[in-house]
């Protein structure tokens, strides 16, 4: 009994102590960031290994989520003569929700896990205190770029992911269902309101952006330098970043849209 | 650390990409698209009883959309709603004396102000007050007024 709470108290003890370092790990990297600034051809090799080889993923993904979105709608809404009303159904559900959400989950597997497993290599193979021996600050050099690529990718790939499933949507309801083309664009553009959804949205991924690639950057700074340990926290990224996702959309959408 | 261009030029695309997506979004999808400035003229109506009216309900006469609600607000004097509404300009030969109602799109759909032309030579313009209105229709009032009524049949 003795045991299993001192084990419950080490446990939480180590939540909050890894809680801790993630903080101030943040902290330095935000410090880092002016001299990022400067020299920006690292954030564009960044932006590149984050942003551009993801770019297909999400394509691809928001296509078929519209063209779900558009079968599975109009199933519901031909029940109630609502057809015209499928663009803002599949509109509001990927500007508001599917977009950010299901864009930062598969950002967190593409992205998020190959940032940490390259610098938990990194570690493992001591290029970060060869780094530090030559008085070259590895949080700059290398956190820092990774942490505002992923933060300037995120809203671009959740945009992306929202408007190719959009189309996706259109070309389901449009093409194959036979809706009328004018009534779903134009019950979109009166229902979907600007500030409102399109905004919020673009809010609720930056915030995801900002958490995936924190988690991610983190566990790779703070991996068990060795195979093992390099393996267990790509996998604590992927689940925590997950988590947290889902988490913040749940505390957003309730700050954004609760009032509705 | 040397970048190779076509690197340079993938990473260029990919954020032209995020803004044709994020104008796309703004133009198509949202009302930002629809809204053309400040263009036209806003007349005030005051209703009785609104019913759900809500601020962007479209306003329309003979069943053409020709602007929409901008503004509810109530008049503490009158103890009536005040409803602002915006109409292009391009429609601004209505007869000065046109009365405005509130209708429900279908059963179950949005409420909306519906305009009806007068004969009045005089034209809306900017300011210009509705004097003949007409409210919601509210669907409790309706059978309250029915059930009150067979009642006293009954009697």
């Amino acid at each position: 009994m003795v045991g299993y709470l001192q084990g419950l108290g080490a446990r939480s003890l180590g939540m909050f102590e890894r809680l801790g370092r993630g903080a101030v790990f943040f902290i330095n990297i935000l410090l880092c960031i002016p001299s990022v600034l400067v020299r920006p051809r690292l954030l564009v090799a960044q932006l590149h290994s984050v942003g551009v080889l993801s770019f297909s993923l999400i394509v691809v993904a928001g296509l078929f989520v519209g063209m779900v979105l558009a079968l599975q709608g109009f199933y519901t809404l031909s029940d109630f003569g609502a057809e015209g009303m499928l663009g803002v159904m599949v509109a509001a559900s990927l500007v508001r929700e599917l977009g950010p959400v299901v864009a930062a989950l598969l950002f967190a597997g593409r992205a998020g896990s190959a940032l940490t497993a390259e610098i938990g290599l990194m570690k493992a193979t001591e290029q970060l205190s060869g780094m530090e021996m030559m008085a070259v600050d590895p949080v700059a050099r290398i956190m820092a770029p990774r942490f505002l690529a992923g933060l300037l990718s995120m809203p671009i790939l959740a945009t992306l992911f929202s408007a190719v499933g959009i189309l996706g949507g259109y070309f389901i309801g449009v093409g194959l269902l036979g809706i009328d083309e004018g009534g779903y664009w134009s019950q979109m553009q009166a229902k979907i309101d600007f500030n409102q959804d399109i905004m919020n949205g673009l809010i609720k991924s930056i915030v995801f952006g900002w958490v995936v690639t924190w988690i991610a950057v983190f566990e790779g700074y703070d991996a068990i330098p060795t195979s093992e340990g390099v393996s267990r926290a790509t996998t604590r990224t992927v689940v925590h970043s997950a988590f947290a996702v889902l988490l913040l959309d749940f505390i957003l959408t309730a700050l954004m849209f609760g009032d509705i | 650390m040397h970048i190779s261009r076509s690197i340079e030029i993938l990473v260029g695309f990919f954020v032209a990409m995020g803004f044709v997506a994020m104008f796309f979004l703004s133009m198509e999808v949202s009302n930002l698209g629809g809204l053309n400035g400040d263009e036209g003229y806003e007349v005030t109506a005051s209703f009785e009883n609104i019913g759900s009216l809500k601020v962007r309900a479209p306003v329309s006469i003979a069943g053409v959309k020709i602007g929409r609600v901008t503004a509810i607000n109530f008049d503490s004097e009158s103890f009536e709603a005040l409803v602002t509404m915006q109409i292009e300009s391009k429609y601004d030969q209505l007869p000065s004396d046109s009365s405005a109602s509130i209708l429900t799109a279908g059963l179950l759909g949005e409420q909306y102000i519906g305009l009806e032309a007068g004969g009045e030579d005089e034209l809306l313009q900017q300011g210009s007050m509705l004097e003949l209105t007409q409210s919601a229709l509210v669907l409790e009032q309706i059978i309250g007024q029915f059930l009150f009524s067979s009642d006293s049949e009954d009697e």
